[in-house]
């Protein structure tokens, strides 16, 4: 089923104003550390799942591939995922980055959020957004790469 | 995901979003975005194609490398959503006493289990394992003949149970099947092809009928269904 009537839909929706786009200069790839933030209500199986309000995000140790889709929206393809983690989640192709000297590491821990949020986006804005980004500062991570579903 | 980039950048971490959906990053431009027009749920674009996707993160972090942003940059290959059902077997009928789509999820287990054994993981189980999706199913055929969804005999809110039966059918897939399939092709043999999906649906419409609230049936199942 296409998928253009969900894009328009989700572009059409309200937004918030929120000002100047922010910009950090990053250091060389190659001396970067990396961590992927996903909002695809990931989690490892066994941890808590998301509920369908849930903007509160879940993390996801570097090692780990039991990893269960808890994404309460039905409007995407969840077969992708279901043969192939990376498609969402590039875990294995960020060891490759790492081993070929193309990014300088791989973060020890990553997130999930769930793509939930209230009207004024204030929840992610200013709770489990900035514990997230603390959480990866104290990982002394330089880059988020950020995948959606 | 983009105020997520914007709290991120703030706080001192350089990012780069993969971006699904082109009119949100317009309107909340992230500081380095690349727009892929691939199906919704692969922002990587093509599973089991790791030459595809070093392409997109190659592209991605190539975004790094510019002075000032923010910037917004297409992938050049589109990847299209395939609306036609997957070529996958189902089982034939083995016990007609039952309604199909409890006979049907019964004998899709072994492929589920095979699945499952592959990757030593499985997303059935928001609300109730494998073992209960049959009765799952029979609870929504009951619904769809006409009882009231309240005293079905639902083992859990009904957006739940289609999320794990819909998993246990798209899993159950992928061991029916030789290479990945294409976005979408999945979900249409769900939904189409299967007894499965079907009583999902009609169940659907029956709740919506009988004046269930809108959001225990809408998101039982993608909003163009």
């Amino acid at each position: 089923m296409s998928d253009t009537p969900m894009r328009d839909y989700a572009a059409g929706t309200p937004m918030p104003d929120l000002g100047p786009t922010p910009w950090s200069t990053p250091k060389p790839l190659a001396e970067s550390r990396v961590a992927i933030v996903t909002t695809a209500a990931l989690h490892v199986v066994g941890d808590d799942g998301f509920t369908n309000d849930d903007t509160s995000f879940r993390v996801i140790p570097r090692a780990r591939r039991d990893l269960a889709l808890g994404h309460w929206s039905p409007n995407f393809d969840r077969a992708g995922f279901a043969a192939d983690l990376d498609v969402v989640f590039p875990i294995d192709r960020l060891e490759e980055l790492a081993a070929e000297g193309v990014i300088g590491s791989v973060a020890p821990r990553h997130l999930a959020f769930a793509g939930n949020q209230e009207d004024t986006l204030s929840a992610i804005r200013l709770d489990s957004g900035p514990r997230a980004a603390a959480l990866l500062a104290g990982d002394a991570v330089d880059v988020v790469l950020l995948t959606p579903v | 995901m983009c105020v997520l980039a914007h709290v991120f950048e703030a706080a001192g971490l350089a990012t780069v979003a993969l971006i699904s959906v082109r009119g949100v990053a317009e309107r909340l431009p992230p500081p380095r975005g690349l727009y892929g027009e691939f199906p919704l749920g692969r922002p990587l674009g093509k599973p089991g194609d790791a030459a595809f996707q070093h392409d997109v993160l190659r592209r991605a972090f190539a975004l790094l490398e510019r002075a000032s942003g923010p910037v917004l940059e297409d992938y050049p290959e589109v990847v299209e959503s395939d609306d036609t059902p997957l070529a996958c077997a189902l089982p034939p009928r083995h016990d007609a006493s039952l309604p199909a789509a409890v006979d049907e999820a019964r004998a899709l287990r072994a492929a589920y289990d095979r699945t499952l054994a592959a990757r030593g993981v499985t997303s059935v189980g928001r609300a109730i394992d494998a073992d209960a999706v049959p009765d799952a199913l029979d609870a929504l055929h009951r619904i769809a003949e006409g009882a009231a969804w309240p005293e079905a005999g639902l083992a859990a809110d009904p957006v739940s149970i289609a999320h794990d039966i819909r998993s246990y059918y798209e899993e159950a897939a992928i061991a029916l099947t030789d290479a990945p399939p294409a976005g979408g092709q999945t979900e249409a043999w769900f939904y189409e092809q299967t007894a499965g999906g079907r009583t999902l649906l009609a169940a659907r419409a029956a709740m919506q009928a009988g004046g269930a609230p809108f959001p225990l049936w809408f998101y039982m199942a993608r909003a163009t269904r």
